[in-house]
C-alpha cells in the first residue's frame, strides 16, 4: 500500500497552476528516492518546489530519521517507532541525562556485535525540531523557520541534509536496518532543488 | 594498535584490537573484575564505568575511545570503599545477590557528581538503564539520598 501510495500520480493542484492536466512523475519503490530531473515535467516552480518537498518528506519522515525527532522527550525505536529501550530521556541538552547519555552507549560508528548504532554527535534533535505526527507542510514551515531551525539560513539547510554525518547514518544504520529511501546524496540534491525553486511548502493535507 | 589508557590513576598501554570492548580489558587484561558483564549489549548497566568523567557503559566501549582516555571503575571509586556512596549501600544493606551494584553505584555516583542533591526524578531519570532482577530499587534510591544528605 506504502509502495502504491508513492507510485502514485502527483496531482498538481490544477486550480493553483491553470494546468489543463495532472502532472505525471515517475514512480518509484518505498527504497528509492526521485532524481531531481524528473520533477522537470512540472513546469511552474512553486508546484515544482511543492513537490520536491514532498519527496523529500518520505526521508523526513521515515521511521529511521523521525524516530530521533519525537514529539516529546523519548526518542524512538525501530520501523514500528517504540519508545527507546533503556527509557532515556532528552535532558538539558538533547544529549540524554547524567548516567544515561547518549554517547554513554552509542558510539561515533554501528557496532556490529552489540548491534547498537552510532555516528558522530549522536542525540535526539530539541523538541521544536519534531517531526513525528507532523505532516509535510508543518515540517517544511519549521524548517523554513529559524526559531525552530536551529537558526540555519536555507543554504545550511541543505549543506546539513546533504553532509552531516548524523543525517548520512540514515543510509547507513547496520543491522538489518531499513535505511532511509534513496541516497544522501540524492536527498542532498532534492533538498538544493527544493531551495533552488524557491523553497515552497506543500498544502495541508498532501503526501508524498 | 597500541592504547594508552589510565585506569584508576595507573596508566597502561595495551597492544589490543581496538574494538575489543573496553570491559574485556578490565576484566580480563587488567583483572579488575569488579565490573560486570550482564548483557553486552548495553541493556542492563551492570558494566557501568566512567571515562573522562562520563557514564559510560564499557560492554559496549571499544577500547579505541579510551586512548588518552582516564577510565574509573568501582574499584577506584575510593580507595577503601569508603565514598559516601558505598558506605550508604552497606548501611542500608542495599545488595541482594549484589551483581548489578557496582554498576548502580558507578552510575549514582556520576549522579551525584553531577547533582549533589538529586530530586527522585533525577535518580529515576539516571538509574533507569542500571537493572536489578532481586529488585532492590527501593533500597538503591534510599542510599543515594542517605549519601547525598536528602531526606528519603
Amino acid at each position: 500500500m506504502v509502495t502504491a501510495r508513492v507510485a502514485v500520480l502527483l496531482l498538481v493542484l490544477l486550480a493553483a497552476c491553470g494546468s489543463p492536466r495532472p502532472v505525471v512523475l515517475p514512480p518509484v519503490d518505498r527504497a528509492h528516492l526521485r532524481e531531481t530531473s524528473a520533477f522537470a515535467v512540472i513546469e511552474d516552480e512553486s508546484e515544482r518546489s511543492r513537490a520536491l518537498f514532498l519527496e523529500a518528506s518520505r526521508v523526513f519522515l521515515h521511521p529511521r530519521c523521525a524516530n530521533c525527532h519525537p514529539n516529546g522527550d523519548v526518542p524512538l525505536q525501530g520501523m514500528e517507532m517504540r519508545p527507546h529501550d533503556p527509557p532515556v530521556t532528552r535532558g538539558p541538552e538533547n544529549g540524554g541525562v547524567v548516567g544515561m547519555e547518549c554517547a554513554g552507549c552509542h558510539q561515533d560508528r554501528n557496532l556490529a556485535h552489540a548491534r547498537i548504532p552510532g555516528a558522530p554527535n549522536w542525540h535526539v534533535a530539541p523538541r521544536e525540531m519534531a517531526w513525528v505526527g507532523k505532516s509535510p507542510r508543518q515540517i517544511c514551515e519549521q524548517l523554513k523557520d529559524r526559531e525552530r531551525n536551529g537558526g540555519k539560513s536555507l543554504e545550511q539547510i541543505v549543506e546539513h541534509n546533504a553532509h552531516d554525518k548524523l543525517v548520512g547514518w540514515g543510509w547507513t544504520p547496520g543491522h538489518d536496518r531499513e535505511p532511509a529511501p534513496g541516497t544522501q546524496e540524492r536527498f542532498g540534491a532534492i533538498v538544493a532543488a527544493w531551495v533552488k525553486t524557491g523553497a515552497e511548502c506543500p498544502e495541508e493535507g498532501t503526501k508524498p | 594498535m597500541s592504547i594508552t589508557v589510565r585506569v584508576n590513576g595507573t596508566e597502561h598501554r595495551l597492544d589490543v584490537d581496538p574494538d575489543m570492548p573496553l570491559l574485556w580489558v578490565l576484566r580480563d587484561l587488567l583483572n579488575l573484575t569488579g565490573t560486570k558483564y550482564g548483557c553486552g549489549e548495553a541493556l542492563c548497566g551492570a558494566c557501568t564505568v566512567h571515562v573522562d568523567g562520563h557514564v559510560v557503559r564499557s560492554c559496549v566501549t571499544p577500547i579505541r575511545r579510551v586512548d588518552g582516555a582516564s577510565v574509573i571503575t568501582i574499584e577506584g571509586l575510593s580507595p577503601d570503599g569508603s565514598h559516601p556512596l558505598q558506605r550508604a549501600w552497606a548501611e542500608l544493606a542495599v545488595p541482594q545477590c549484589g551483581f548489578c551494584q557496582a554498576g548502580q553505584i558507578m552510575t549514582a555516583a556520576g549522579l551525584l557528581r553531577k547533582y549533589p542533591r538529586p530530586t527522585d526524578e533525577q535518580i529515576d531519570q539516571s538509574l533507569a538503564g542500571n537493572l536489578c532482577r532481586c529488585g532492590t530499587y527501593s533500597r538503591i534510591r534510599d542510599a543515594i539520598k542517605a549519601a547525598a544528605g536528602v531526606k528519603s
